[in-house]
């Protein structure tokens, strides 16, 4: 059976708002979701940010003296909360997804432009619940992992309200996953074939498949957990007879492939942005294939890592360790590739190509500590310490993060048709990236030595390799300032960018910058290498 | 059952081949099933786990009786067959025949929430009494939930169906095939239902 475009939806859009309104409706244009999924995510990485500066100048003394012991536990939970589901999850899947996967495919919109908007405006609202939530009875306090007892002994209503919201931002999540899936798989233009898509093709596949598989499990979870809280039964609640260890498996078969659902994505962003600044095609399209897929198999079956100390026996500690030191191999896999393809290339020093060596960097560095972290021994010294603080900031933000950054310089001018200013760029590089490591790295020194994570409180011979973290984190928030005033300037007069300022094949430079409503003017072109480059066809271009 | 869409895309096909696509509206829902089958997946995981290594307390019962279960099962799996009848009829352009099979599949989707909700009632044991009644009660809940939605999404399609304009035809098949999918979903989902908490 065939169907084609309905003609409602043609007419819908046409009576949709035009200009900057368009990004503040119902839209379904996967640009204009794209966008608005990018702008809320930041807004939110700004409250977040703002959260985790609150930490850090809480710890910058080893007593409570900023804020009281429940507000800083409080402020602990939003920030993780707010940066894992509503500024990188969103963010590098929805944002990013959404703009460039119909592109890739050769469609001119998702598979389920509805599905899509309404996935998106399932975000600002549950957002809008979590943070307003400290208002009310104050936020939940037991961590981004909301482990019971900590989560049914805690005050309720914040509790719950995050319960609500996370179970929200899941169902959104999965919206998006099932559309990338069939977008992905059944949207593809004829003659397209899988293995010609984009890295990043592959990399939102992985993902979405990790999002339909998983996320459906701590949803379960969480209501689980609301029945405890609100009807008292006794699920996870040791007192009336449940077990607090099937909560810990359950949560973390969905929180283990959601670092993957954070990082896989980027690991496809980072390999569309290598090729174009190195003008070299991408190194081991197909190794790099199938090692997403294995890290999509693997990822699924590591979670008890986690849950080291929680009574695990010794077979599930031996199995768990050495199915996540097998991650390291498809994971290393990816690296060489990424560091071979710059090999030799003719590499253009700019933001992009910058904080995309950042994160190559910075990941290089978390995924060690993380094979550090898979051997039982060293897990039981360093768990619950700001060892683990350090290992996963450099995974989701010296990882995730630096990547968002480079992706916004690289396709900036796609969105606006105007170039970003190099000079800032570099500058926003430099501070965030000496800022980063300044805040992160000298927390493995203090997890190594014994300070836990999660307390406002610290033995002060901690206070000055703590003062020097949150001087790292003052230089991360000032870093944000020259970003923001590139975007505005860049938006307000930045330089003409023409389609093609990169002189890059993949398909989405092939149409105009910005591209038009349906994304080509005429019939979407064939790429059948998306990473041409240094190759005779890349000089007709 | 294509005539009416490829007539349109024979005209179109000159001017745009990425104007059309196959429906892979049927392909969404069962990635959506997969996801929904994994919350069953967590929750059958987490019962199984209590059995395992949770004894039930002195004094605590927790007791289950097979007839309403194995009537209730009898009752989904016929209305499996019923509602492919439905599209069986439907196919052939009986939309007459196709409306009296949904709603005899209606019909036995609450029979079987009467039933399930007359077990309830007759059970000794409450939400809290204890964790196996907990585990019980969400999970039968959660799939009687999926019973009662799907339930009224039969009783909107047949009304749907009706010969005199009614939106599904022969034509226009999906809602009727996905609704038919979800419900075979619920049906497999009870058979593993009963087969875990009834059975083992």
């Amino acid at each position: 059976m065939t169907i084609s475009i309905d003609s409602q939806d043609s007419n819908t859009k046409s009576l949709q708002p035009k200009g900057w309104l368009r990004y503040l409706s119902f839209s379904l244009d996967h640009k204009v979701i794209g966008i608005q999924y990018l702008v809320c995510g930041f807004l939110f990485y700004l409250i977040g940010g703002t959260l985790a500066s609150a930490i850090r100048i809480e710890l910058a003394s080893p007593m409570s003296d900023f804020m009281p012991r429940d507000v800083y536990n409080q402020v602990l939970t939003l920030h993780g909360t707010i940066m894992i589901f509503l500024w990188i999850v969103p963010v590098v899947n929805g944002a990013f997804g959404n703009y460039l996967i119909p592109f890739y495919v050769g469609a001119r919109d998702m598979a389920f432009p509805r599905l899509n908007a309404v996935a998106f405006w399932l975000i600002p609202p549950s957002g809008l619940m979590l943070v307003a939530s400290y208002f009310i009875e104050g936020a939940a306090q037991a961590g981004w992992t909301a482990y019971p007892p900590l989560s049914i002994t805690t005050p309720q209503s914040g509790q719950i309200i995050w319960i609500m919201s996370v179970l929200l931002l899941g169902g959104s999540s999965i919206f998006g996953g099932i559309n990338f899936i069939a977008t992905i798989i059944k949207l593809r233009r004829p003659g397209l074939k899988l293995m010609q898509l984009p890295m990043y093709c592959w990399a939102m596949l992985g993902t979405s498949l990790l999002v339909v598989l998983s996320t459906p499990v701590l949803a379960g979870t969480l209501i689980l957990l609301s029945f405890d809280i609100v009807a008292h039964t006794g699920f996870f609640n040791p007192v009336l007879g449940g077990n607090v260890v099937v909560y810990q498996h359950l949560f973390w078969f969905y929180s283990h492939p959601a670092v993957y659902i954070m990082v896989l994505p980027a690991f496809g962003l980072v390999s569309e942005i290598l090729p174009v600044h190195s003008r070299k095609p991408l190194f081991g399209y197909t190794t790099m294939v199938f090692s997403i897929m294995g890290i999509v198999v693997l990822g699924l079956v590591v979670w008890a890592h986690h849950m080291f100390t929680s009574g695990t026996p010794p077979w599930m500690r031996l199995f768990f360790t050495i199915a996540t030191a097998f991650i390291a191999v498809p994971t290393g896999i990816k690296f060489f590739n990424w560091v071979a393809t710059l090999w030799g290339g003719k590499i253009s020093i700019n933001s992009a190509m910058l904080f995309s060596c950042g994160f190559i960097i910075n990941f290089v560095f978390g995924g060690i500590t993380g094979v550090a972290l898979a051997q039982v021994p060293f897990d039981i010294h360093v768990h619950d310490t700001y060892f683990v603080v350090a290992h996963f900031h450099y995974i989701v933000y010296g990882g995730t993060v630096f990547i968002i950054f480079s992706s916004i310089y690289h396709w900036f001018p796609k969105v606006t048709g105007k170039l970003m200013s190099e000079k800032l760029g570099i500058i926003h590089f430099a501070i965030t990236f000496i800022g980063f490591n300044l805040c992160f790295a000298p927390q493995h020194w203090l997890g190594l030595n014994g300070m836990p994570r999660r307390v406002a409180e610290y033995d002060p011979q901690f206070q000055f390799v703590n003062q020097i973290s949150s001087i790292g984190a003052l230089l991360m928030a000032i870093s944000t300032i020259p970003f923001l005033i590139n975007i505005f300037l860049s938006i307000k007069d930045g330089k003409n960018s023409g389609d093609n300022p990169w002189n890059a094949l993949t398909p989405e430079w092939l149409t105009s910058s910005p591209p038009p409503v349906e994304n080509w003017k005429g019939e979407a072109p064939l790429v059948e290498e998306p990473y041409g480059y240094g190759k005779p066809i890349s000089k007709e271009n | 059952m294509t005539t009416l869409d490829s007539s349109k895309e024979i005209k179109k096909d000159n001017n745009d081949v990425s104007e059309h696509h196959e429906d892979f509206r049927i392909f969404g829902l069962i990635t959506f099933l997969v996801a929904d089958g994994m919350t069953f997946a967590g929750f059958f995981a987490a019962y199984l786990t209590y059995k395992a290594v949770n004894p039930l307390p002195d004094g605590a019962i927790y007791e289950l009786e097979l007839p309403i279960p194995t009537l209730n099962t009898i009752l989904l799996l016929i209305s499996s067959a019923t509602f492919h009848k439905a599209g069986k009829s439907l196919q052939k352009n009986k939309n007459s025949d196709s409306q009296k099979w949904l709603i005899v599949t209606a019909t036995l989707g609450i029979a079987f929430l009467i039933c399930q909700i007359f077990e309830y009632f007759n059970l000794p044991f409450g939400l809290t009494d204890n964790l196996f009644a907990s585990t019980f009660y969400a999970l039968t809940g959660f799939h009687g939930l999926h019973v009662t939605l799907g339930t009224l999404m039969i009783l909107i399609i047949s009304w749907q169906t009706r010969s005199k304009g009614g939106r599904i035809t022969n034509q226009n098949m999906f809602p009727l095939e996905a609704v038919e999918l979800y419900w075979h979903f619920v049906d497999g989902i009870w058979v593993i239902l009963f087969i875990i908490l009834y059975l083992l």
